[in-house]
């Protein structure tokens, strides 16, 4: 086969498939720069007068604002909280030999297995009765539950790859356990605790269920959740453009986030550490 | 420095699988102790245990006079290079280096002293802010090495650290090995299974199998006088050759009736001292045969001469091996396959290996009148494995004089100390004069 060809068909393909995943992030962006009359009125993929009038008007509303206040505070603790107890259990559950290792595996999968759905009505009312529903430990303590399987697993695969010797040879040479394991072992397994972190934070970011589920008001809701509140300007205009330019909005840290440790999360640093 | 005491070392898995069984061994302080034997002899376990990092399942362990069997690897203030070097990636070799330091709370000045004085000794000064991972093989066990010798630990203990270079890297570093060793005179523990890094580094030697220790001494005393079967065959490559033989007493004297031909008793032994047993092995080193027409008359009396079928010739320039099938019985011929299988060279047939002088004309397929000095041969016992021809005298005999040696040697040492390090080091070592082809 010719190989000039197959690189053209390669990107043909690679161009199809970016346009068919691209098409609906595009569509939300112009809608977000389009009139709120204009939907459904103007025909176009592009809009015929670009404004940044829905942004202003979502940076205006009380309910997004605060919004995304909760967004970022409930995901940011629940992610650090979470990634941390995660290290220490996949380290754990990596390096020690403890009888129920095996149990606390299978029990973070089914977690990870557990339809989230089934939980919101129990999780409601025992929230109401013990005073949780509608703060920030209310959302914050069932991410984090849902976030650790998640990044336990990956966590674990990670301290699984970095040699033993490597602690061993800082034993030896003079660190205790903990030591040892801030030293060598946690800088080493950085990449893995920089895409535990990363997952649990879009897992917390995205959730949708429990934030409209397990809040009332302003108080903890977060974007997801906060978008179907929003109205429109009157009772006969949709928020559409509106809503597409929060979507926007809440997309942006996304997206940057995974610019920033792109390269953190494929780099592997263990090379070097043993023979090449 | 201090002197490492084993006694009655036992380590046992859950199965209840012995890997090291028994092991009594003393490290005199400031000697060079090589713990060898083929893979899965728990020579490696035995050296982890040494360090802390394994336990153990009983016995007594001493550094320096103190019981370390519960003592943290930390406390026991050893130092170790492993076999894949275990440097940390995310550090530079300065830090690599300064670990250990960093970790007891040096202050700043003294370890940028002490790095920069090992760097040097190691020529790795130009390289001290690299990372692990740009660096070749060779220069990142220097780094393991400088890691190790940082500080004043106890003793040094070396996990097979040559095992991941080429050949000819080994080489130099086996010498730069030895050199700091003798340099530092610090007590030694270094494991390996390489016939060489055991015969050239070592003071002493001390050959494990399964997990119990066979044999200690020097390494002219384990080549000479071995033990046993497994010590005589594990030492010297190509391995000695094990010929079964009957004893067969007539009116002229007695004689040793082996595949290649009969031939007499050697002094060391009497007739007595076979007792009744059926069957020996008659154990003889191929360099201990030679081209009967290449021996002289007075050399000639001294052995005996045999006829055998030569199959196949190796000619290597300063050397001719050559290699003679013979026939054995079937359960010793078992028992000689089990015996090269266990020292990982599985041998297929029945064979002798004889070196014989390159001059020698002998080739492939002919029948050659080969010259044995029988007066260096050993018989050993082939239900048991002992040697029944150990001169328990000589034996003593070279163990002091190894140990004298070793002694003028460090005396030497001390007395050109600090001067003479320096000069020395920049002469002989000069371990960066890689050659630039040399594969990583």
């Amino acid at each position: 086969m010719d190989t000039a060809r197959s690189r053209w068909l390669w990107l043909i393909g690679a161009l199809l498939i970016l346009l068919w995943t691209l098409l609906p992030t595009l569509w939300i962006v112009s809608l977000s720069f389009k009139q709120p009359g204009e939907v459904g009125n103007v025909k176009g993929f592009l809009p015929k007068d670009w404004t940044w009038q829905n942004y202003e008007t979502v940076f205006d509303t009380s309910i997004f604002t605060s919004a995304l206040i909760n967004s970022i505070g409930i995901s940011l603790i629940a992610t650090v909280i979470g990634v941390t107890f995660a290290t220490l259990v996949a380290y754990a559950i990596a390096r020690l030999e403890f009888p129920g290792k095996r149990a606390i595996l299978s029990f973070a999968l089914a977690i990870a297995m557990f339809p989230v759905v089934s939980l919101v009505g129990p999780l409601f009312d025992l929230w109401r009765n013990i005073g949780l529903y509608d703060t920030w430990p209310g959302l914050i303590i069932p991410y984090i539950s849902f976030a650790l399987p998640l990044a336990i697993w990956t966590l674990s695969a990670f301290f699984r790859e970095i040699p033993w010797e490597m602690e061993q040879a800082a034993q030896v040479d003079g660190a205790t356990t903990w030591q040892a394991f801030r030293k060598v072992i946690v800088p080493l397994a950085a990449p893995g605790v920089f895409t535990a972190a990363i997952l649990t934070f879009f897992f917390c970011w995205n959730d949708f269920v429990f934030g409209i589920s397990l809040t009332s008001t302003d108080n903890a809701r977060p974007v997801p959740a906060a978008l179907a509140f929003f109205t429109g300007a009157s009772q006969f205009e949709q928020p559409t453009t509106a809503i597409c330019a929060a979507a926007v909005v809440v997309t942006i840290p996304v997206v940057v986030i995974v610019l920033l440790f792109q390269r953190r999360i494929v780099a592997g640093l263990t090379s070097g550490a043993v023979k090449g | 420095m201090a002197a490492i005491t084993m006694k009655n070392i036992v380590k046992q898995y859950g199965d209840g699988f012995p890997a090291v069984n028994d092991v009594s061994l003393d490290v005199q302080d400031g000697e060079f102790m090589i713990l060898v034997g083929p893979s899965g002899c728990g020579k490696s376990t035995l050296l982890r245990m040494i360090v802390g990092l394994e336990d153990i399942t009983s016995g007594e362990m001493k550094i320096a006079d103190r019981v370390v069997n519960k003592v943290a690897p930390r406390q026991r203030n050893l130092s170790m290079v492993f076999q894949n070097y275990a440097l940390y990636p995310h550090l530079t070799v300065f830090e690599n280096i300064a670990f250990p330091l960093r970790l007891a709370k040096k202050p700043d000045e003294e370890v940028r002293r002490r790095v920069t004085e090992t760097a040097e000794l190691l020529e790795l000064t130009e390289h001290l802010e690299r990372k692990p991972a740009n660096l070749s093989g060779g220069q990142r066990q220097r780094v393991a090495m400088g890691r190790a010798i940082v500080r004043q630990a106890d003793a040094f203990l070396f996990d097979e650290p040559l095992s991941n270079l080429d050949a000819k890297l080994r080489g130099q570093m086996r010498a730069e090995i030895s050199r700091l060793q003798r340099r530092l005179g610090v007590t030694t523990v270094y494991v390996t299974h390489d016939q060489t890094e055991a015969m050239t580094l070592g003071d002493r030697v001390a050959v494990l199998r399964k997990g119990v220790l066979q044999q200690v001494g020097s390494p002219r005393e384990l080549y000479e006088e071995p033990a046993n079967l497994f010590v005589a065959g594990f030492i010297g490559s190509p391995s000695m050759n094990f010929l079964p033989a009957t004893l067969d007493s007539s009116a002229e004297g007695t004689f040793l009736e082996t595949p290649l031909g009969r031939f007499g008793l050697p002094d060391k032994i009497t007739a007595a001292e076979i007792g009744d047993r059926d069957v020996v092995l008659v154990g003889i080193r191929p360099e201990h045969f030679e081209d009967a027409s290449l021996v002289s008359e007075e050399k000639r009396a001294r052995g005996t001469v045999v006829q055998a079928h030569v199959d196949v010739t190796e000619w290597l320039g300063n050397e001719l091996y050559a290699y003679v099938p013979y026939e054995a019985p079937e359960d010793l011929a078992a028992q000689l396959r089990d015996l090269s299988r266990e020292l990982d060279s599985d041998q297929l047939r029945t064979q002798a290996v004889v070196a014989l002088d390159p001059a020698s004309m002998i080739s492939e397929g002919q029948e050659a009148e080969l010259w044995i000095d029988t007066s260096r041969a050993h018989i050993f016992d082939p239900a048991t494995g002992e040697n029944l021809t150990r001169d328990e005298e000589r034996v003593a005999a070279l163990g002091r004089q190894a140990e004298q040696a070793r002694l003028r040697q460090r005396q030497a040492q001390a007395g050109q100390a600090p001067t003479g390090q320096a000069g020395n080091g920049a002469t002989q070592a000069k371990p960066d004069q890689e050659p630039p082809t040399s594969p990583d």
